[in-house]
């Protein structure tokens, strides 16, 4: 491969004046100001709005080595009619499977609305060849993926090889043909919120829909100053270049004030208008389930036990 | 599966408001008249006034105007209890600070309601600023009470007897235990003079010192208008310990000449954010806005004129605008509130006054689109950019939320511009660059020169100004030395 260049190639920035730089991130700083947005107070009908948001931007994940037909079709029930006592309750955005899991949620979800998701490109380390790694993707694909969320090579991308990740994420998105294309930055192996928005810059300029924080394989996944940092760059990206790329947490989101934290974030970062599937997800399993709990409980004003909701 | 399909294709409510979220004031019980706090007793003050909140003009207590002769009877109460107090063993003495700050620590909720009340200031604030601080202020100087002779090493600190303070609208809590607490550490007792719009914490902390058992007349508390802390000066007292504007501080310095009592003054400022183009540009824009718009602006050491270099100056003032645009003004006492209500029609009119001149010596102005609440005093986040250093903004203190930018092309030029003004209080730089910031620290005029962050306080650390925002140093080991004096050694700012 070439020599890195200093900014990434074919980046559509405008790197003149207005982003004289790639920029730096100050950690203390970026923390407290996570730490400020996760004080909001979201009460009554705007927690109640949120909820139903944090929903409609849910991709349910399940990503095992022991996931099968059944556990897949009945996460595909769930993700359609989460809460089948109350229709009120919006469908999530996608469901989130390995490839070889695509055809049982393409045939559970069809005509529901609800996207079915693959990860690909070596999922979780994305040490493989590249055209293994292309392949996995042309067949997800093709065995009718709406999206792909693949992975960034952390060992290129942390020796300093930023064109060989770049040119990946091209070859990728290339592949997806019109599937939506998520970018895993897997932020837990970069170490630095500097490498955080380095790497959501580079993965914007090779043509992600989305950035995602973390594939869940790893602790430490997403955390509200790295989503914040993502959001900054998204920000950025769009200021620059009127480009509207979206943003997906993953990993470690397990409550619904946790979600709504993240999404106070997102209203306060980019605005109302990446309060929309389109451009927001938030990649989860367990956390449905509490939110369900949660929105009942401000219908009915009680709590209820855990045994009124299915476990998937 | 069709209706399904329709259902989750069916529109997301446009727009997120977020509910009110308000703070319950039934935590604090305010009683309807308060007098004056003298030898541990309440007593009538000769007249009355009324204390409002700023953020509905509704009337909360009527609380005492102290006469000369009520500031006679508090520094009279203070002088008696002195002897017992200088005397008492330094590990007592810590004892009751340290209780102190437990009581406040327990009760900071219901502090924290009545300063946003009193004050204006948004609860969030009053939560998570001044009432830690407040507490840990106490924590920390009750550590030193019985370490004095550690603290300065051979030259024998004594108490100088009965302290005047007079302190400011702007953190009256954090501003009483600023002051109270290293008096009482080094063994001296105390006539706190609290603003005339904000009296009551300070009445409410008067209950503290009774639940810590404070031996009566070691804290005297009178409540009043200038006139009030005139005669404080004017008093019998060992020492004066002032907060508040430097043209009160002049005459107060004026007053004190030749009369032998030591003097602090912590006044006013005008400090430079200065920011470098190899910042962190967000969490500069971060540091900048609370900088300025943390409390209303209503901060001596806030970071009113922003220095930018010229290379980054476009991108960062769209990005400051942005920000702007998501601050949420309104009721003090939401948690969601981040800029809260001016502290009192006076203040509300110099603001207005000072930002009228910017508008007419031609600097732009940008104010983000904000519904204010019709009642109470209310003024909405400003920044002015095209700002000449001559102008009145850039060089008067305006105490509000009113923000100077200006350009700068090199280190040197930053460091001249951000000296050229008569205040010295504090400054801020932003770079990524380690050298820098200390290159920076070097040259800077001004008592505290904050690095990647922005009014951040602690007790350990000392706070005082240079030129025109005063002398003495409140907190850390610096703190304790203005009440004290020592054998064959004359004190800084004595």
């Amino acid at each position: 491969m070439a020599q890195a260049p200093a900014l990434p190639r074919g980046f559509e920035l405008p790197l003149k004046q207005r982003l004289p730089r790639i920029g730096s991130i100050d950690q203390v700083a970026v923390e407290a100001r996570a730490g400020e947005l996760a004080k909001r107070s979201i009460k009554r009908e705007a927690k109640v709005w949120a909820l139903e948001l944090a929903i409609r931007c849910c991709d349910l994940t399940t990503l095992e080595g022991q996931d099968t037909p059944g556990k897949v079709a009945a996460l595909c029930s769930k993700a359609v009619r989460p809460d089948p006592t109350d229709p009120c309750v919006p469908s999530v955005a996608a469901v989130c499977v390995y490839p070889n899991l695509v055809p049982v949620a393409v045939e559970r979800l069809r005509g529901s609305g609800v996207k079915v998701a693959s990860v690909a490109t070596a999922f979780p380390s994305g040490q493989s060849p590249l055209d293994v790694k292309l392949r996995e993707v042309e067949d997800a694909v093709s065995m009718g993926a709406d999206e792909v969320d693949m992975v960034i090579d952390r060992g290129a991308f942390l020796s300093g090889r930023y064109a060989a990740v770049y040119d990946e994420i091209v070859r990728v998105k290339e592949a997806c043909g019109d599937a939506h294309l998520k970018v895993i930055l897997e932020v837990a192996e970069l170490g630095t919120y500097d490498n955080v928005r380095r790497a959501s810059l580079l993965a914007m300029a090779a043509g992600a829909d989305f950035i995602k924080t973390s594939t869940g394989k790893l602790p430490g996944a997403a955390t509200l100053p790295v989503h914040l940092v993502m959001l900054e760059a998204i920000r950025d990206v769009f200021e620059e270049t009127g480009r509207r790329v979206g943003m997906k947490p993953a990993g470690g989101i397990r409550t619904s004030k946790n979600a709504i934290q993240y999404l106070v974030q997102v209203h306060e970062t980019l605005g109302p208008d990446w309060l929309t599937r389109d451009l927001y997800r938030i990649g989860a399993s367990s956390l449905l389930n509490d939110i369900l709990m949660q929105l009942r409980k401000e219908k009915t004003g009680a709590y209820q036990s855990k045994d009124y909701f299915t476990n998937d | 599966m069709t209706d399904l399909a329709k259902q989750s294709n069916a529109p997301v409510p446009a727009g997120w408001t977020y509910a009110p979220a308000p703070e319950s004031t039934e935590i604090v019980a305010l009683r309807d008249r308060y007098g004056l706090y003298v030898g541990g007793e309440w007593i009538d003050a000769h007249d009355r006034y009324t204390t409002i909140a700023p953020r509905d003009e509704s009337p909360l207590a009527e609380v005492g105007q102290a006469s000369a002769a009520d500031v006679g009877a508090a520094v009279q109460a203070a002088r008696d209890a002195f002897p017992r107090w200088a005397q008492l063993a330094p590990g007592e003495r810590a004892k009751y600070l340290f209780r102190i700050a437990r009581i406040l620590a327990e009760r900071s909720r219901e502090f924290a309601v009545l300063e946003s009340l009193n004050g204006g200031k948004p609860i969030k604030e009053s939560r998570d600023v001044d009432l830690p601080l407040a507490s840990a202020h106490f924590f920390y100087y009750a550590g030193w009470a019985d370490k004095l002779e550690y603290a300065f090493p051979n030259r024998s600190p004594r108490p100088i007897g009965v302290a005047g303070q007079i302190i400011p609208w702007n953190f009256p809590l954090l501003m009483l235990a600023w002051k109270i607490a290293p008096a009482l550490a080094a063994g001296n007792t105390v006539v706190l003079k609290p603003a005339e719009t904000t009296p009551l914490t300070a009445l409410l902390f008067c209950d503290v010192l009774r639940q810590a058992e404070l031996p009566a007349g070691v804290v005297n508390v009178v409540t009043g208008d200038g006139s009030t802390g005139a005669a404080l000066v004017d008093a019998d007292v060992d020492k004066i310990a002032f907060t508040g504007s430097t043209e009160v501080g002049k005459a107060i310095q004026r007053r004190v000449a030749g009369s032998g009592k030591k003097l602090t003054l912590e006044l006013g400022g005008k400090a430079a954010n200065i920011v470098f183009d190899d910042c962190a540009l967000d969490q500069a824009v971060e540091g900048i806005v609370n900088g300025i718009y943390f409390n209303q602006g209503h901060v001596c050491c806030a970071g009113s004129r922003l220095f930018v270099q010229e290379s980054i100056a476009e991108p960062l003032v769209e990005k400051l605008k942005r920000r702007m645009a998501t601050l949420r003004v309104g009721d003090p006492l939401d948690k969601n509130t981040d800029v809260g209500a001016i502290n009192s029609r006076m203040q509300l009119e110099k603001i207005e006054e000072l930002v009228q001149s910017g508008r007419d010596e031609g600097a732009e102005i940008y104010q983000p689109p904000c519904r204010l609440p019709e009642r109470g005093y209310w003024f909405a986040p400003t920044v002015f950019t095209n700002v000449a250093q001559s102008y009145r903004i850039a060089q008067e203190e305006i105490f509000g939320p009113v923000l100077s930018v200006l350009t700068f092309r090199t280190p040197d030029e930053a460091v001249e511009k951000a000296n050229n003004t008569p205040y010295g209080l504090s400054a801020g730089v932003w770079t990524e660059k380690g050298s820098r910031i200390l290159w920076m620290a070097e040259r800077l005029r001004a008592g505290v020169v904050w690095a990647n962050t922005f009014n951040r306080f602690d007790p350990t650390s000392p706070f005082g100004g240079y030129k025109e925002s005063g002398f003495g140093r409140e907190g850390g080991l610096h703190g304790l030395e203005p009440y004290l004096s020592f054998d064959g050694a004359e004190t800084f700012g004595g």
